[in-house]
């Protein structure tokens, strides 16, 4: 496995992980306490706001750990340039997200349309951005090793 | 996936450059070490502008180094 593999290996596991916490968090110091907070479109707001702060942090963090680990274990530096192969896989997997995204907007607000009620709207819409990063780093890993 | 049509003679060539490194034709022609790879096993097909930087690098035609086997 290369780096950039491992890499984004260990990206998807920092989503993986704080996605998970961070849901946990909040069921349980938000919604347990005052079951009706889901109704609160300003809790959602809130939610994904706080959530796109956290994983941009985790992500950070992930980058320069892994650089760390990286140049004790090998004595190289991560090499900064992004050449054609990586612009054409990140293209693809932008490619998958965006479809998957498009998808989960669509049957999110679509259900509305059924009278579904609207937190389940919201909990479609943070359950596809979460699919949608998941998918993103595992089709970049499956292009990196079955190749373009 | 799409079935790669283009074949390469990049590691016989690397051979005649006195066993040139993937790293170091890599950094000749600006890209990652896993791009070199990648060509050479025939995972990816460079663009029109990375195969001839690649095939510059040995002093080679295109055709030499790259074959369209469609």
């Amino acid at each position: 496995m290369y780096r950039k593999e491992k890499m984004i290996l260990a990206s998807l596991l920092a989503t993986i992980a704080v996605f998970a916490v961070y849901s946990l968090y909040v069921y349980q110091h938000y919604v347990v306490p005052k079951p009706e907070i889901i109704h609160d479109f300003s809790f959602w707001g809130k939610s994904f706001l706080f959530l796109a702060l956290v994983m941009v942090a985790a992500q950070i963090i992930v980058h320069i750990v892994f650089a760390i680990i990286n140049k004790i274990v090998t004595k190289k530096d991560i090499p900064v340039i992004s050449d054609e192969m990586d612009k054409i896989i990140e293209l693809k997997s932008l490619r998958v997200s965006h479809l998957i995204f498009a998808g989960g907007t669509f049957l999110a607000i679509g259900s509305q349309a059924f009278g579904i009620q609207q937190w389940i709207m919201f909990a479609k819409l943070f359950s596809s951005g979460f699919i949608v990063t998941i998918l993103s780093d595992i089709t970049r890993i499956s292009l990196y090793r079955k190749g373009l | 996936m799409n079935k790669c049509h283009i074949t390469n003679e990049i590691r016989k060539f690397r051979f005649l450059q006195s066993e040139m490194t993937q790293q170091e034709l890599a950094e000749k022609v600006g890209v990652t070490r896993q791009t070199i790879v990648a060509i050479e096993n025939e995972k990816y097909s460079p663009t029109l502008e990375l195969a001839f930087k690649i095939a510059r690098i040995f002093n080679a035609s295109l055709e030499d180094v790259f074959t369209y086997n469609a």
